[in-house]
C-alpha cells in the first residue's frame, strides 16, 4: 500500500529514541513562479537569498513578540521533546519541538546575538547556508502548527510561531511551499480553496437541496448569495463535495431550517479555511479575511457563523476582528464570529432541535478535538468551551459515545497529521507518521470500549483521517463530521421521520428529544 | 587594599553594570515588540486577573512543565526553590541591620543549598542519560550547569566546611554598594565562589537565563482569551488599513 514504513500500533505510545535524517528528504513541492508572484513574493531564489532572508528575519523579530521571545529563551529543558507527533511518529531527532526550533535559533543566534556572533560553537549558532535552508524546508513543512508543545513548555514557546515565521522567510527569498500558495492564489481568483466557481457551486447546492427533500421530505434550502439574509455562513469548501464533510453542511442546512433563520453562503467568501496562517503571511492571512468582510457587508448579513474547520476557526475566533474588523455592522448580541457547534448547541439548550438518536446507533463514536480548535480557539464563551460544546452536541444526537485517552485529548489532543499546509499528496509519508498517535488512542478505545466512528470539527482531520485510517488497518469511513451526526439524528418539523416517529413511538420507545 | 580584593571590586561593579543595562535593554526590546496576533495557548483565562493567576501558577509551581515531565519539573523545583531561599539567606550580606524575616529564612537557606545543588546534579544527569536531551543539549547548556554546579558547591564549602571571613565579605559587599571599596579576605573558596557568581551575571542578558524575564513577556502564557470581545491590532498592521475603512 505504501512505499515507505507505516508505524505499528502498540498497545500504548512508545517514546522513540530520536535518530538523525530519518526524514529530512520529506518536502513538499516548491512553489512555481506563479504561485510565487500571485501572493506577492519572488518567483524563484533569489540570488541574494542569504541577506534577504536575515534581513527578513530580522523584520519579523520586530513585528512579532512571540518570535523575539521564544528565539531567547528556550532552555533545551526537554519537556517538548516527546510532545510532537511528528516525533512520535518518524523518530526523527529534528521533529523534537526543541530542535525543530533550533533549526531557525542557530540562525537567530548567529545573526543577532552577542553569543552567537562571538562564540558560535559553543551555543551552537550557525550561518545560514543552503544546507540550513533545505532543512528549514523539510522540517518546517513537518510541523503542523498544532501546538501541542507549546502546552508543555515551561514558557509556553509555541514551535507554531517559529514554522510560521521559518515559512515566510522561506517565501520571502522565493522558496514558497506550491500547495499552499497555489490554494491562496485561487481562493484570491475564484473564492475557495477547491477554486469552484459561483456556477458549480450553485448547482451542488441544489443537488444537496433535492438529496435532503428525498430524505425527508422537507424543503430545506441551501441559499447563494441571498442579500438580506441574517446569517453568512462560512464554511470551508471541501464541505461541498468532500466525504464526509458534506454529510455535515446538511447538517448545518438543516440546524438553520429548524431554527428558522435565514441564512445564506457566498460565492465570493466561500472559503472558511485562510492557508495565510500556514506560510505565516500577516499580509495574505488579512487579505483572505477581507473578503468575508466584504461579502458580509455586500449581503447585508447581521451575522457570521463558521462551519466546521479547524485552523479556520482559530484565524476566525482568534485573529477575525483583528485583520478584518472591527464589525460594527454585526448584530452585537451574538458572539462575532459564531461557531456552528455554539449555535446548533444554543438551540439543544433551549429545546428546539428534536432528536432521534437512535439513527446513530449503528456507531459507537469518539470525538477528535482539533488541534486549532483546542489549542488555538474558544467556544462558548468560557475556558474550555471548544471542548465541553462540539461533544454536547454529539451526545445530543448519539447515544454511544467514549472519550479517547485522557492525554490525547482536550489540549492534549494530538493533531491529525495532516494540519497546517501538509495536507498534500506530496507529504503523504509525514502525513501518515504523523497520524501514529492518534491512530493509537483511536485503537485503544476501539478495543476497550468498542468504539467504531470517529467525529470531528475540522476538514483537514476529516480528509486526512479518511486517507490514514487504512493505512492502519481501519476504513476511510469511520471518520464522521459532528453535523453528520446532527444531520442524521435530527427530526425535522414536518418530515416523514416525525410522521414516523409520532405513530409509532409509543410502541417503540425510541424517540427521544434533547 | 590587595590587588585580589581591587579586581574583585572592579569585576562585581562591572558584572551589575551588565546585568542591570543588558536585563533592561533586554526587557525594554520584549515590552516594546508588538504582539500583533491573540495567540494564547488555549484554553486561556478569559480576564487580566485569570492570566495572573495563570502567570503565577507557572512561576511559583511550574504548571505546565510539571504536565510535562515529572522529572524535570521534580529537579527544576529544587534546583530554582532550593536557590530561592540561598539567595533570600545572602540578602544577610547586603543588609544593615539584617531584615527580621531574612533570619528566619537563615536555617532553610543554608540546606537548601543541598536540594539546589541535587536539583542542578538531576537536571546535568539528564543531558547525559537521556537521549533526546542528550541531542539538544549543546556545549553552552553543560557549561551552564557546571557555572552553577560550582556556585552551589563553593558556597556550600564555605557554608559547612571551611568557613570564610563573613563580617569581611560583609563589609566588602556593603562597602561596594556605599562606593567605598572593603578589602576582601584571601581565600580561596570565597574567590571561586564570587568570581563565578559574576561571571553568571554578566552572561544573564545574554543567554538562555533570559528566560526569567523571559515568560512574563511570553504570550501564549500572558494573553487573554477576549478576541471575540475587544478588538486587538498592533501599529505595523493598523497602518496596512490606512484609507480601507
Amino acid at each position: 500500500m505504501a512505499d515507505f514504513e507505516v508505524p505499528e500500533l502498540k498497545e500504548y505510545l512508545i517514546v522513540p529514541e530520536p535518530l538523525d535524517k530519518v526524514t529530512n528528504h520529506l518536502a513538499p513541492f516548491i512553489a512555481k513562479p506563479p504561485h510565487q508572484s500571485d501572493l506577492g513574493f519572488p518567483e524563484e531564489l533569489v540570488d541574494n537569498w542569504k541577506e534577504v532572508a536575515i534581513e527578513k528575519m530580522g523584520d519579523l523579530l520586530g513585528k512579532y513578540r512571540s518570535l523575539q521571545v521564544f528565539l531567547d529563551i528556550c532552555v533545551h529543558c526537554g519537556a517538548c521533546t516527546d510532545k510532537c507527533h511528528y516525533y512520535l511518529g518518524t523518530s526523527d531527532a529534528k521533529n523534537m519541538p526543541v530542535a525543530r526550533q533550533e533549526l531557525l535559533r542557530k540562525v537567530y543566534r548567529r545573526y543577532f546575538t552577542f553569543a552567537g556572533k562571538y562564540f558560535p560553537k559553543l551555543v551552537g549558532a550557525v550561518d545560514l547556508t543552503e544546507e540550513v535552508l533545505d532543512d528549514w524546508y523539510s522540517y518546517f513543512h513537518q510541523c503542523s502548527q498544532c501546538r501541542r508543545c507549546s502546552v508543555f513548555c515551561p514558557y509556553g514557546i509555541d514551535t507554531a510561531e517559529i514554522s510560521m515565521a521559518a515559512r515566510e522567510i522561506m517565501a520571502s527569498v522565493g522558496k514558497g511551499q506550491k500547495y499552499c500558495n497555489e490554494i491562496i492564489a485561487k481562493v484570491y481568483k475564484i473564492g475557495n480553496n477547491l477554486g469552484l466557481p459561483e456556477p458549480a457551486l450553485a448547482d451542488t447546492l441544489e443537488g444537496l437541496e433535492e438529496d435532503i427533500e428525498d430524505e425527508t421530505g422537507v424543503k430545506v434550502r441551501l441559499p447563494l448569495d441571498e442579500k438580506g439574509a441574517d446569517i453568512l455562513l462560512i464554511t470551508p469548501s471541501a464541505d461541498f463535495f468532500a466525504e464526509p464533510h458534506v454529510d455535515g453542511l446538511m447538517g448545518y442546512a438543516k440546524v438553520f431550517h429548524e431554527a428558522g433563520v435565514s441564512w445564506t453562503l457566498s460565492s465570493k467568501a466561500s472559503e472558511a479555511a485562510n492557508f495565510g496562517m500556514f506560510i505565516g503571511s500577516y499580509e495574505n492571512m488579512r487579505k483572505l479575511s477581507l473578503r468575508i468582510r466584504e461579502a458580509a457587508i455586500d449581503l447585508g448579513v447581521k451575522r457570521i457563523v463558521f462551519g466546521e474547520c479547524g485552523h479556520a476557526w482559530r484565524v476566525a475566533y482568534s485573529f477575525l476582528d483583528t485583520l478584518a474588523g472591527p464589525f460594527d455592522f454585526l448584530d452585537q448580541n451574538y458572539p462575532i464570529p459564531q461557531h456552528i457547534c455554539e449555535f446548533t448547541n444554543d438551540l439543544i439548550k433551549q429545546d428546539k432541535l428534536r432528536f432521534n438518536k437512535g439513527e446513530n446507533d449503528h456507531m459507537t463514536l469518539t470525538f477528535h478535538d482539533s488541534c486549532n480548535v483546542a489549542r488555538g480557539a474558544g467556544m462558548g464563551g468560557y475556558e474550555g468551551g471548544q471542548f465541553e460544546i462540539p461533544r454536547a452536541v454529539i451526545k445530543a444526537a448519539c447515544n454511544n459515545y467514549y472519550d479517547m485517552g485522557d492525554d490525547t485529548i482536550h489540549d492534549a489532543t494530538f493533531c491529525c497529521g495532516g494540519g497546517g499546509g501538509l495536507l498534500t499528496d506530496d507529504l503523504m509519508e509525514i502525513r501518515v507518521k504523523g497520524a501514529m498517535p492518534r491512530m493509537q488512542a483511536l485503537k485503544q478505545v476501539t478495543e476497550e470500549r468498542g468504539v467504531t466512528h470517529l467525529a470531528a470539527i475540522c476538514a483537514i482531520c476529516k480528509s486526512q483521517f479518511s486517507k490514514t485510517l487504512p493505512y492502519f488497518g481501519f476504513s476511510m469511513d469511520q471518520i464522521v463530521s459532528v453535523h453528520q451526526l446532527v444531520s442524521n439524528a435530527i427530526v425535522l418539523k414536518g418530515s416523514e421521520q416525525e410522521a414516523e416517529l409520532d405513530g409509532s413511538a409509543e410502541e417503540k420507545g425510541e424517540a427521544e428529544t434533547a | 587594599m590587595s590587588l585580589v580584593s581591587t579586581l574583585y571590586v572592579g569585576l562585581f561593579y562591572a558584572a551589575t553594570a551588565i546585568l542591570v543595562v543588558g536585563l533592561t535593554m533586554r526587557i525594554k526590546k520584549y515590552a516594546q515588540t508588538p504582539s500583533p496576533l491573540i495567540i494564547p495557548t488555549m484554553p486561556a483565562p478569559r480576564t487580566e486577573a485569570g492570566v495572573v493567576m495563570r502567570m503565577f501558577r507557572e512561576v511559583a509551581f511550574f504548571e505546565s512543565l510539571f504536565r510535562a515531565n515529572k522529572w524535570i519539573w521534580l529537579f527544576g523545583i529544587m534546583f530554582h526553590f532550593g536557590m530561592l531561599l540561598v539567595l533570600l539567606r545572602h540578602l544577610r550580606y547586603f543588609t544593615e541591620p539584617v531584615w527580621f524575616w531574612v533570619n528566619w529564612v537563615q536555617p532553610f537557606g543554608k540546606y537548601a543549598a543541598f536540594a539546589m545543588l541535587a536539583g542542578l546534579l538531576g537536571l546535568w544527569a539528564r543531558r547525559f542519560l537521556v537521549a533526546r536531551i542528550r541531542y539538544i543539549s549543546t556545549p553552552s547548556d553543560h557549561l551552564m550547569l557546571a557555572l552553577l554546579v560550582g556556585i552551589a558547591m563553593s558556597g556550600i564549602g564555605m557554608s559547612f566546611l571551611v568557613h570564610t571571613d563573613i563580617i569581611s565579605v560583609k563589609a566588602f559587599f556593603l562597602g561596594l554598594m556605599r562606593f567605598s571599596p572593603q578589602p576582601l579576605p584571601n581565600d580561596l573558596l570565597l574567590l571561586v565562589h564570587l568570581g563565578l557568581v559574576a561571571m553568571l551575571m554578566i552572561v544573564f542578558p545574554i543567554s538562555k537565563l533570559l528566560h526569567a524575564p523571559g515568560v512574563f513577556f511570553s504570550p501564549t502564557r500572558n494573553q487573554t482569551d477576549s478576541s471575540r470581545e475587544q478588538r486587538h491590532i498592533a501599529d505595523w498592521a493598523k497602518a496596512l488599513e490606512a484609507g480601507e475603512r
